[in-house]
């Protein structure tokens, strides 16, 4: 399958099972102010998710639309980084995971508005301003909860133990990766890697939370080598009236 | 119970708007996140270009009842509206 | 409705005669559709009616993103889940915009959420129904939001300022929300035989309970003289019951679905349908807290509410954290 393919998939897998968590919370967020800004941000994710896979269906070419390729497939074949998939946990785990995806995505974003593909570089332009508002609450928030109280301090400190492993795998590329950055579809995955250690070692900082010393990097969400088990329940969730029912036109 | 947010009133200049407008309020622990909550709550369809919020303590408003003191005087400085001023069309705009 | 059977204070309505010139005054204001605003004077039964009925309204909003919620991650496609999420977040929108028009009043929303979750104030029954099936998703938007944008909309000329600019706002936002669970069931009777089926046992099961939104029927309902009096309350409960069955027993035509009442029959003299009541045992039942979810709609208000206490106390500690640094910096 072609590099570009690959690379809207695992954007727009990301995109996709990301913004599925976050709408999880709809009607459950600890005020009603968090809760409507949640819902924007699964919001836009899901709105970029639409014009990713749109983009993967049409390069596959084979008459697929977006939803086939989101409610339709199984866990083998999902791209998205592993972080995505994980559980909501608590609010501060949520907004954690939140913020470590928010700083990566755009960064990733900024860099593919100089795409090759022009279709790259203009869903990278209307997503870069999406992402760089979650980003600015998302900051914000983590470090308002790492630097509030005892309690919120320590709930802060244990997501981001917690969900610490899983940022490793946004800059390990493989033989598609670097594909896509030799066609200059996207960039060098590791070419963003300094910036976002700067950007979260400052954030943590703020926040008064301590980095984990360990490197450890969970991988195989982006290539498809492997996933967490949380993935498969979350598919079994939001596929099964597609499933249930094939064919069937909603 | 712990303590309850303060409540904040937002005030929003919309797309084709010349002033900012009262939109209602919220709460917010601060002023930074009371501006992040306003783009959440009250700009969702567009609304806005620029947001103003304000502690609600600070709010200082009339009493109803100066009414009459408080508002008529200004109904008779017609010559406040520029409407008020027959100028000649050559005179260009102003 | 969303404020069902609100007490007024029970005194019914003042003569003229009777009232103090404060009160014929305020009176005055409130025929001649002046606004009244929260620094007016104002009766005390008049604002504590406002309070409950506001609460209640805020709390309908809150809670009624629980069955709606339900479906958000089952949503058969992305269009779907979009649409169904921004609409339940709207109603979130909804309640907040309440709860600050109620906190005018001297109320604050953690009085107001304090007494919801304990149960000493109510909500409105329709969301005590569970939703089973995607086609409740259309059903809810079609009867559930229906019946409500009924209601709103003529509480848009009530006489509490910032209730009737909240209700402008809402209204608003409405728009959209029957139509797009209309659209579900549009897509729904054009499917296939189970999806028709399914639309068809949506209508079934919330038919009834749509109709009791409306409240009791107007000969049982004791406080509605002085709420209409204060234009807090702009119809009686039965008119827009029937306003309701008028306008949406053709709509069911429309989709092919039948409702389910035999009774339902076009009545040529009073220029409107015949129906059926519905069950008001049933109803009563539910307000007292035993309808099918009633423990589980407040079991997860009280978890959220609950599991939310160490961000809203960590967000505002770091606030008042940084103003004390900021202060010590000056
Ligand atoms: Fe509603
Ligand atoms: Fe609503
Ligand atoms: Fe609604």
């Amino acid at each position: 399958m072609s590099a570009l393919y690959e690379f809207c998939l695992r954007m727009g897998d990301s995109t996709l099972v990301l913004g599925h968590r976050v709408s999880e919370w709809c009607g459950l967020a600890p005020v009603l102010e968090e809760d409507i800004a949640l819902a924007n941000t699964a919001l836009d994710l899901i709105g970029q998710t639409q014009l990713w896979l749109g983009l993967a269906a049409e390069v596959e070419g084979s008459g697929k639309t977006a939803d086939d390729l989101a409610f339709l497939r199984d866990v083998w074949d999902f791209r998205n980084a592993l972080l995505c998939e994980l559980p909501n946990g608590d609010f501060g785990q949520t907004l954690m995971r939140q913020y470590l995806f928010d700083e990566w995505h755009l960064g990733m974003l900024k860099a593919l508005q100089g795409s090759s593909d022009d279709r790259v570089s203009a869903i990278a332009d209307k997503a870069v301003k999406e992402a760089s508002y979650h980003l600015e609450r998302s900051r914000d928030t983590v470090i308002g909860l790492g630097d509030g109280t005892e309690e919120s301090h320590a709930r802060m400190q244990a997501a981001l133990d917690y969900l610490y492993p899983y940022v490793g795998e946004f800059f390990i590329a493989d033989a598609l990766d670097d594909a896509a950055a030799k066609e200059g579809i996207a960039p060098e995955l590791n070419s963003l890697k300094a910036g976002y250690d700067a950007a979260i070692a400052a954030t943590m900082n703020a926040a008064t939370l301590t980095l984990p010393e360990s490197k450890f990097a969970h991988k195989g969400g982006r290539t498809g080598r492997t996933h967490t088990e949380h993935l498969g329940h979350m598919l079994t969730n939001m596929q099964w009236l597609q499933r249930a029912y094939p064919g069937a036109s909603w | 119970m712990s303590k309850e947010w303060p409540l904040w009133e937002v005030f929003i200049r919309g797309q084709h708007g010349l002033s900012h407008r009262h939109v209602g309020s919220l709460h917010a622990p601060d002023a930074e996140m009371a501006v992040k909550n306003a783009r959440d709550v009250y700009t969702r369809r567009n609304e806005g270009q620029s947001i103003w919020v304000v502690e609600a303590r600070h709010v200082t408003a009339s009493n109803p009842s100066d009414k009459g003191p408080m508002y008529e005087p200004s109904e008779s400085k017609v010559y406040r509206h520029p409407t008020f001023f027959d100028i000649p069309d050559d005179a260009g705009a102003m | 409705m969303y404020a069902q059977m609100v007490k007024s204070t029970g005194e019914g309505v003042k003569a003229r005669a009777d009232m103090s010139p404060e009160e014929a005054a305020f009176q005055d204001k409130i025929d001649a559709d002046i606004k009244i605003e929260p620094k007016d004077w104002m009766p005390e039964g008049y604002r504590k009616t406002l309070i409950r009925q506001i609460g209640q309204h805020a709390h309908s909003e809150i809670v009624g993103q629980l069955p709606e919620g339900n479906w958000i991650t089952r949503a058969p496609t992305l269009e779907r889940k979009a649409i169904l999420l921004a609409k339940v977040q709207d109603e979130a929108g909804h309640g907040l915009y309440l709860y600050c028009a109620a906190e005018t009043l001297g109320v604050s929303r953690d009085e107001l959420t304090k007494d919801l979750l304990s149960g000493r104030m109510k909500y409105s029954s329709i969301f005590n129904y569970p939703t089973l099936t995607w086609a409740d998703m259309g059903a809810v938007g079609w009867l559930v939001d229906g019946a409500a944008i009924m209601n709103q909309v003529p509480l848009q000329r009530t006489s509490y300022g910032p209730y009737s600019r909240a209700m402008i706002r809402i209204c608003k936002e409405e728009s959209f929300h029957q139509r797009q669970g209309f659209h579900i069931m549009m897509k729904m009777v054009e499917g296939s035989e189970a999806q028709k089926k399914m639309a068809q046992d949506a209508l079934n099961r919330f038919w009834y309970p749509s109709l009791m939104m409306f409240g009791p029927s107007d000969k049982d309902s004791v406080h509605s003289a002085q709420s209409l009096a204060w234009k807090i309350k702009m119809d009686s409960n039965d008119e827009l019951r029937q306003k309701f069955v008028d306008q949406t027993a053709p709509q069911a035509k429309l989709l092919g679905l039948t409702i389910p009442d035999e009774n339902l029959a076009w009545n040529e003299e009073k220029g409107g349908y015949d129906f059926s009541e519905p069950d008001w045992g049933e109803f009563f039942d539910v307000v007292k807290g035993n309808g099918p979810c009633n423990t589980d709609r407040l079991a997860a208000r009280n978890k959220a509410w609950d599991d939310g206490a160490w961000v809203r106390d960590g967000l505002l500690a770091h606030a008042e954290k940084r103003a004390a640094r900021k202060t010590a910096a000056e």
